[in-house]
């Protein structure tokens, strides 16, 4: 086990370097010179030249790598361009309010979607599976967008029943106030998608010769949707919600947008329009990282729900 | 179809022995295609909305969508009827003219009204009347009138002309909802399909390249793929945006074609690696096909319908993601319209209780994706029977 975890970290190391030469090439090279984005409009030369000292974009490509790495490494990508506020800062202080966000929506995502997944694929084949099948279709192909204006406008702005927009300075007020109608619009959003993927799961295990043995022996068909269908349908669905799993760091972009909540994703669209390169790039490089982590950590959990899995 | 072109001439010999030839993948793929009715109305819907970005593209329709044919948020025509009639039918009509933003606006009715009241008043009493009348409702209304009267000349003529109801609505300048949303959905689906083709283009070449050839090519092109697949989409697609200043059409198909390619990449992968050991291959390879012939004359035909399948997925996922680029502002320029800036223009106008633009941007979107996404699985049972059940059902 320790091997295996071991070799996989090793393995690693090449994606890892490749991710960082992605984002240099992309930054420093495909960006154009990135004083001149720094500088803007009113720069001349002097103020280029001594911007370009300070990036160390006047030193050859190979050292300005080598910083990179270094920033990589030590986690000090220096200031943001636009606020001067440390990036380390930045990414430390906007976690918490995009987390706030999106595990209570990960966790009630996934109860939901398994849940009715289940009871779905139980009926498969009638009416309301069909009509199930029907709206998640169409829930599908509505833009996020619109439910996001919608929701907003109907039950904050119109019944009030939500603040429109905002975010406090309380864990609780944020998490059952602020918090809610943007966790209810994830739900609307997200639970299509994976309601419609976890009951095809359902059904690949719903067939099988275990299922009929089990019936056969007498148990009661709770027990066997929910003990014997869900723990072997479980691998595919821990793959799913484990690539999900970095999405945590990133936030959801358009709803902390939308809800102005300080959290990662308002970060990085206000740092793409503000041409906030150090921001995107630490943002870009540890999220790679992190996704690395959470395929191991999906990997790792396969073993847990299933012991005929080998690990190799 | 392949009757015809394995046997020359005639179809006349084929009807008399029908089973001599075995029909072609696409013939006996369309012959599915065709029993499955939703897949059917799905297509029709498609290419209709295919032939409007074409004639749209073309200059055919809504040429003009540009043209503030009728008066600022102008009604859809269906609930404007009774407002054209003249007599006030809405409730709150008396309290109409002081009808402000602020407080919240119930009946969408009463502000058309208020602004039909605006604009009569404005005809009457020509063009300064039209900045002040129009305040009460309208915060951008002086600015409007300024607008309008640089870029027409003469402003009480423009107040005439206009129409008090489009059929779709109009938007904050007055101009026809339903030409933009054409013209809207030109952008959308164009750039859906263009980054679609780049992206399968692309996923085509390196997977083919990749399994074909194994070895270091293999490992070369896995390393690639694992390095982009370990960003998340969205925020590879905002750093490639960050990067790319300048805007336009083809930045976004570019943007959204070279980030998007991994996942046709490990299928077509996947599927040149089982082929090359097939015996079709290596009697390919005996008769002196060279490798590149081998790759796109022999085997590719014989993946083809991932291919297709794949096209068709990404042109979905293009246009969603579109639609958010430039709702966001990341996308396409401000001087073309698209379903994501339309969408972006209604977020604000909804407060204002203008609903429309929202909801012809959002259904045109949510019914050509629909009809698309069935579609895609409509093709894909047809093309590979065997993976039918496995996502329907």
């Amino acid at each position: 086990m320790t091997a295996y975890i071991i070799r996989r970290l090793w393995q690693m190391v090449p994606t890892m370097l490749g991710v960082i030469l992605l984002v240099f090439v992309l930054f420093n090279w495909v960006g154009g010179d990135p004083a001149y984005v720094l500088a803007g409009k009113i720069s001349n030369q002097e103020q280029i030249d001594n911007i370009r000292r300070q990036l160390g974009v006047d030193q050859p490509i190979w050292v300005q790598l080598w910083i990179f790495i270094k920033q990589v490494l030590t986690g000090d990508f220096g200031a943001s361009w636009s606020t001067n506020e440390k990036v380390s800062s930045i990414l430390a202080t906007r976690l918490g309010p995009s987390l706030t966000v999106l595990v209570p929506l990960l966790i009630l995502d996934t109860l939901f979607a398994i849940g009715l997944a289940l009871a779905v694929a139980y009926v498969r084949g009638s009416l309301t599976d069909r009509l199930v099948m029907i709206v998640c279709t169409i829930g599908l192909s509505i833009s996020v967008l619109v439910y996001i204006i919608v929701f907003q406008y109907f039950f904050a702005y119109k019944l009030g029943w939500f603040p429109v927009q905002g975010w406090g300075n309380s864990f609780r007020e944020n998490l059952f106030v602020f918090s809610a109608l943007p966790i209810l619009i994830g739900l609307a959003v997200a639970i299509a998608p994976n309601l419609r993927l976890y009951r095809t799961f359902f059904l690949d295990e719903i067939n099988q010769d275990y299922v009929r043995t089990a019936r056969a022996k007498g148990l009661s068909e709770n027990r066997i949707m929910w003990i014997h269908v869900l723990r072997n349908a479980s691998i595919p669905i821990i793959t799913h919600l484990m690539a999900g799993l970095p999405g945590l760091l990133l936030g959801a972009f358009l709803i902390e947008r939308f809800f102005s909540i300080p959290g990662i994703g308002r970060e990085v669209i206000l740092a793409v329009e503000r041409s906030d390169f150090p921001v995107i790039k630490a943002l870009t490089v540890y999220v790679a990282f992190a996704t690395m982590a959470s395929n191991l950590l999906a990997d790792l959990m396969y073993k847990a729900a299933d012991p005929r899995v080998q690990l190799k | 179809m392949a009757n015809g072109t394995t046997l020359g001439s005639s179809a006349r010999i084929s009807r008399e022995i029908p089973h001599s030839v075995s029909p072609g993948l696409w013939a006996l793929a369309w012959k599915r295609l065709k029993s499955d009715h939703v897949g059917m109305v799905s297509l029709a819907i498609v290419v209709a909305f295919v032939a409007m970005m074409i004639a749209s593209g073309l200059g055919l329709i809504a040429r003009d969508w540009a043209k503030e044919t009728g008066v600022n948020y102008a009604p859809p025509s269906f609930i404007g009827a009774d407002i054209e009639g003249g007599t006030p039918a809405a409730p709150i009509a008396p309290s109409a003219p002081a009808v402000e933003y602020k407080t919240e606006v119930v009946d969408p009715l009463a502000d058309a009204l208020a602004e039909i009241k605006g604009e009569k008043k404005a005809a009457e009493a020509g063009a300064p009347a039209a900045g002040d009348s129009g305040k009460s409702v309208d915060p951008l209304a002086d600015v409007m009138a300024d607008i309008r009267k640089d870029a027409k000349g003469a402003a009480p003529e423009v107040a005439e002309a206009r129409s008090p109801t489009l059929p779709l609505g109009g938007d904050k300048w007055g101009r026809d909802v339903l030409k933009k949303t054409i013209k809207g959905s030109e952008t959308s689906i164009f750039v859906g399909l263009a980054a679609a083709a780049v992206a399968t283009l692309l996923g085509t070449l390196f997977g083919a390249a990749a399994g074909y050839y194994g070895k270091w090519v293999d490992d070369a092109f896995n390393w690639f793929y694992s390095v982009f697949n370990s960003i998340p989409y969205l925020l590879l697609i905002l750093a490639v945006a960050a990067v790319l200043q300048q805007k336009g059409t083809l930045t976004i198909i570019l943007i959204l074609g070279l980030t998007g390619w991994t996942g046709t990449f490990r299928l077509i992968r996947g599927e040149y690696l089982k082929h090359k050991a097939r015996e079709y291959v290596q009697a390919a390879d005996a008769i002196g096909a060279s490798n590149l012939r081998r790759m796109f004359v022999h085997i590719f035909p014989n993946v083809s319908h991932v291919v297709l399948v794949q096209l068709s997925i990404y042109t979905v996922g293009f246009i969603k993601a579109e639609v958010i680029l430039s709702f966001l502002g990341f996308g396409v320029p401000v001087d073309v319209v698209s379903w994501g800036s339309m969408l972006n223009e209604a977020q604000n106008e909804l407060i204002l209780g203008k609903w429309w633009q929202l909801a012809a941007a959002g259904t045109a979107m949510a019914v050509l994706v629909t009809a698309f996404s069935l579609f895609t699985d409509a093709l894909r049972d047809a093309l590979d029977p065997k993976l039918k059940g496995l996502a329907g059902a």
